[in-house]
């Protein structure tokens, strides 16, 4: 979805005040967590649900509440729509929101999304009441279905979540980007900045990532890289770059005689 | 009467409620979200919904993921 440059991105009725919406799985510690969140200046944050352990408690929670970071429950694990459902129910319960990344996977290998089960466990949350930001392929037709049935917006992926691919199908996100009439957020497989940047060269409204953060060497600095990242992607998105040539075009006048 | 509890068997007293089972395993009451056999059960009624024998009870809370 194209928006005036310099709009706010909102999703759903909720104002997202920063385009790089962050994970948070993967990080070693709370700590180092906290200053990758800060560092990427990101204002929501995807959790997973999970059996309470008392050890950890509400660890994750606490902490994002104290940073003023909004909270995205995912339903990452689950295989089918009724889990999926479930899970989702669960999260607003818990987290008192009505936003849900769904996810709903086909396997663990590929960890893609499982179009059928995605697109029945979207329609479900629509009609009860959710915010439905779908986890989903990079397939214009799937994301223009989602749309149809309600989703707030379509989250495809760059490449599997985790791998590090960066955007494998760039056509394919144009062409979702130039159909959609919700935001898009490039959603996984992101593993450095100049893929986040290309993402949002591409149209994206909006980029989600985690494992390029946490799991790299000094996840603070690389926040900040996505941060820059994203925010240079938007700009160049918007400031309409030059047509690609063929052969050169002299950019100094040509020598006197 | 035994229910099961994030996987694990606890004995509650017999009309025990979904508050009851929360303590049994010391959750905190923000935060968490609870599921028996299957189906949410909203917080305002933790106080008073009964749970029977041999329920399955799910307590859930965020952690880092996604």
């Amino acid at each position: 979805m194209a928006d005036e440059y310099g709009t706010d991105l909102v999703i759903g009725g909720h104002k997202i005040g920063s385009r790089l919406i962050m994970g948070t799985g993967g990080a070693a510690n709370l700590e180092i967590l906290e200053r990758a969140l800060v560092a990427s200046g990101t204002t929501l944050t995807t959790v997973a649900m999970r059996r309470i352990d008392a050890t950890t408690g509400t660890g994750v929670l606490d902490l994002l509440r104290r940073l003023g970071i909004a909270v995205l429950p995912n339903t990452a694990g689950c295989r089918t729509a009724a889990e999926a459902v479930l899970t989702a129910r669960l999260a607003r319960e818990a987290l008192e929101t009505d936003l849900v990344k769904l996810e709903v996977v086909a396997d663990e290998r590929t960890l893609l999304p499982d179009p059928v089960e995605l697109l029945d466990a979207a329609e479900q949350l629509v009609d009860d009441g959710f915010t439905v930001l779908p986890y989903t392929n990079d397939d214009p037709v799937l994301a223009r279905k989602l749309e149809q049935v309600g989703c707030a917006a379509v989250m495809p992926l760059g490449a599997p979540i985790g791998t590090g691919l960066g955007v494998r199908n760039p056509h394919n996100i144009e062409m979702i980007v130039a159909e959609a009439g919700v935001p898009v957020v490039l959603d996984a497989g992101i593993g450095t900045a100049s893929e986040a940047a290309q993402a949002m060269e591409l149209g994206c409204d909006a980029v989600l990532l985690a494992t390029a953060v946490t799991r790299a060497a000094d996840p603070e600095r690389m926040a900040h890289a996505m941060r820059l990242a994203v925010e240079a992607g938007y700009a160049a998105r918007h400031a309409g770059r030059i047509p690609r040539r063929y052969w050169a075009q002299a950019s100094s006048p040509e020598r006197d005689e | 009467m035994h229910v099961t509890i994030n996987g694990e068997r606890h004995e509650l007293a017999p009309g025990a409620t979904v508050d009851d089972a929360l303590s049994a395993i010391g959750a905190p009451r923000s935060g968490v979200a609870v599921a028996v056999d299957g189906e949410v059960v909203p917080r305002v009624d933790w106080a008073v919904a009964k749970l029977g024998d041999g329920a399955v009870i799910e307590v859930l809370t965020a952690v880092q993921g996604g």
